[in-house]
């Protein structure tokens, strides 16, 4: 069996780039699409670039997958939520649940960018006694709605954030990241019956539908598919997207809740190592750690 | 107290009864409280919640992994959730939700494992909950608690409720007498001594600790004096009584309905590093039950009056 110990290089610190982040902050008000969507793209490029320097210091992290979810982050915790650091006191604030937990750097990368976090902390990432674990822990960060890492959790926990939102006629939503493979775990099924049936509509799933998982492409482990098909028979108002497109995203969001009063999940089509062109579609580069030259050349992918 | 009746002369309780009626209570001023569970309405007794407070009852069907998320979920929006289930499914089939989602996120949420230990006997070992003890009291930041009776069962739902971090409560199906005093107020961690003694200490939890008390009868009538712990909490444990008792008394018997890696195991932990003494532990060592009714298979495994104060004598030499 192959541990991630095994796939750590060793590491040389002065080859590592610098753990600069420029915070861009959240989606203006008032900004126009065009100017929306120009924040987004930059912001989800800064958090890829610091993202990748994480993995390298750390020696570990779950790159593919975070660089495929990235978009989907930042789109929510720059624009589409009602969630900013202010509101963390606040019970009507949106919630967002990171279940495919492994994708930690990216989260805790995307909280710096809208001012959860001091950038400077990123550097701590997996270190001894850091608060940024390997995967996020609710005791550790106070924007953590819930500690996960083991799949299939995340899911029947936002089931019961956007139950509680629905006994308390609160305006808020719960957004939860599941990844495709990550759909293979039962608990998601369980979940998923209980939002159609109970018509949790300030629910939105999102499944960040890379196709590949850590062994293997999705099809050729345990396919999803028909998967649209599924959660539509689930219950659930099911809408597809490009998942790299910030616009399209962006929209996707404000359409939650669902006129139809059905949760909505969002089928994100993505790439696992987006758009790193050695990465992209690849499935050795789950969990796998870039070498110095590598990082080079993905930091100039994303200039 | 029990033992001023006798054994016929008991009442004895479900504590099922005194779980809802406590819930309903502090749900009728504490609109936050909800139960959360797995088509488990009639097994949980929870038909008066139910009819009181039908919107506040979340039932997501056969399915422990989404009960047990579902209910951190809530905890995550405000609720203070009452997950209530068999206690044989709500641990073994939801065992990594109670690890992650409750303790190690540390929410507010009560898990309630009804029907415990052996209460469901023919049913056998699938229905049997006797691992969870030993399993819940390695999670940390996790309460455990195993009341004895309907006092203690409502003082420790009143407890959890207010208690901002994961607990779990076995509530008993089997029936119970009355056994702790007037008075009586719950604390985890804090030990009950039902009756003083200075030659062997009995330590009991939830069930046993009336069958503990009528041993210590019959010990007195060969003239050993046996002081009984009713322990409430098995997480945490009431150290100081426990080193006490290792002191003061020549043997400790450990006594529960579980597996004896629980109560039995915890209270060796502490002692073989603070203060060694021997020991003897009363309760399902390793075995899966053979079919039979609970009361059957409490006398089978010896977790009964006469069988525990084997086991004191034992410990004792004599």
């Amino acid at each position: 069996m192959t541990v991630e110990e095994d796939l750590v290089p060793q590491v040389d610190p002065q080859a590592v780039p610098g753990d600069t982040l420029t915070v861009l902050g959240r989606v203006p008000s008032g900004a126009s699409r065009d100017e929306a969507v120009a924040h987004l793209a930059e912001a989800a490029r800064l958090v890829r670039r610091r993202d990748i320097m994480m993995v390298r210091a750390a020696g570990l992290g779950h790159i593919g997958g975070e660089f495929s979810v990235i978009d989907i982050l930042v789109t929510l915790y720059l624009h589409a939520m009602n969630m900013s650091p202010d509101q963390l006191g606040d019970p009507d604030r949106d919630r967002f649940i990171l279940s495919k937990g492994h994708a930690a750097a990216a989260l805790y990368t995307t909280l710096a960018m809208a001012g959860f976090l001091p950038p400077e902390q990123l550097s701590t990432f997996m270190q001894p006694l850091s608060q940024l674990n390997g995967h996020p822990a609710r005791t550790k960060i106070a924007a953590v709605e819930a500690s996960t890492g083991p799949l299939g959790h995340g899911l029947p926990i936002a089931v019961g954030t956007a139950f509680a939102g629905k006994l308390d006629g609160s305006s808020r939503r719960t957004f939860v990241v599941v990844g495709d493979g990550e759909l293979q775990e039962g608990s998601n099924w369980e979940a998923l019956m209980t939002a159609g049936n109970h018509g949790l509509d300030h629910l939105c799933v999102i499944v960040d539908r890379n196709r590949l998982q850590q062994g293997a492409r999705v099809a050729d482990t345990n396919d999803l598919e028909p998967l649209a098909d599924k959660l539509a028979a689930f219950g659930m108002e099911v809408v597809e997207v490009n998942g790299h497109d910030h616009g399209a995203l962006l929209d996707v969001f404000a359409g939650v809740p669902a006129p139809s009063g059905k949760p909505t999940a969002v089928i994100a089509h993505t790439d696992k190592g987006h758009p790193i062109s050695f990465m992209s579609d690849n499935v050795a580069w789950h969990h796998k750690v870039p070498s110095a030259e590598q990082v080079a050349q993905a930091l100039s992918e994303l200039e | 107290m029990s033992t001023a009746t006798t054994p016929a002369e008991r009442v004895l309780h479900d504590c099922r009864d005194a779980w809802v009626s406590t819930l309903v209570e502090l749900a009728e001023t504490d609109d936050r409280i909800v139960a959360v569970v797995n088509d488990s309405v009639g097994s949980s007794k929870l038909g008066p919640f139910a009819e009181r407070f039908p919107e506040r009852l979340v039932n997501v069907g056969i399915a422990e992994q989404d009960m047990v998320g579902v209910g951190a979920g809530l905890a995550n929006g405000g609720k203070v959730p009452f997950v209530s289930a068999a206690a044989c499914f709500l641990t073994a089939r939801a065992m990594e939700q109670v690890k992650i989602d409750a303790a190690y996120s540390q929410h507010h949420m009560v898990l309630v494992g009804q029907s415990p230990g052996m209460a469901y006997g023919e049913l056998g070992p699938t229905h049997h909950s006797i691992e969870d003890l030993a399993w819940l009291r390695t999670i940390p930041g996790l309460t455990v608690i195993v009341p004895a009776d309907p006092t203690e069962t409502a003082q420790a739902i009143r407890w959890a409720a207010a208690h901002d971090g994961p607990v779990f409560i076995r509530v008993a199906r089997m029936g119970v007498p009355d056994v702790v005093p007037e008075g009586y107020e719950f604390a985890p961690g804090v030990a009950l001594t039902l009756r003083d003694g200075s030659d062997v200490t009995v330590v009991a939890t939830g069930t046993t600790v009336v069958r503990a008390l009528d041993a210590a009868e019959l010990l007195a009538a060969d003239g050993i004096s046996a002081r009984v712990l009713s322990m409430p909490t098995i997480k945490p444990l009431d150290e100081a009584a426990l080193l006490a008792a290792a002191r003061e008394t020549g043997g400790i018997v450990t006594v529960e309905e579980a597996l004896t890696s629980g109560l039995g195991g915890a209270v060796a932990e502490l002692l073989v590093t603070r203060h060694p003494a021997p020991m003897r532990f009363v309760g399902v060592s390793d075995t899966f039950a053979p079919t039979g009714s609970v009361s059957w298979l409490m006398d089978h495994f010896g977790i009964s009056a006469s069988g525990i104060a084997t086991a004191a004598r034992d410990v004792l030499g004599r």
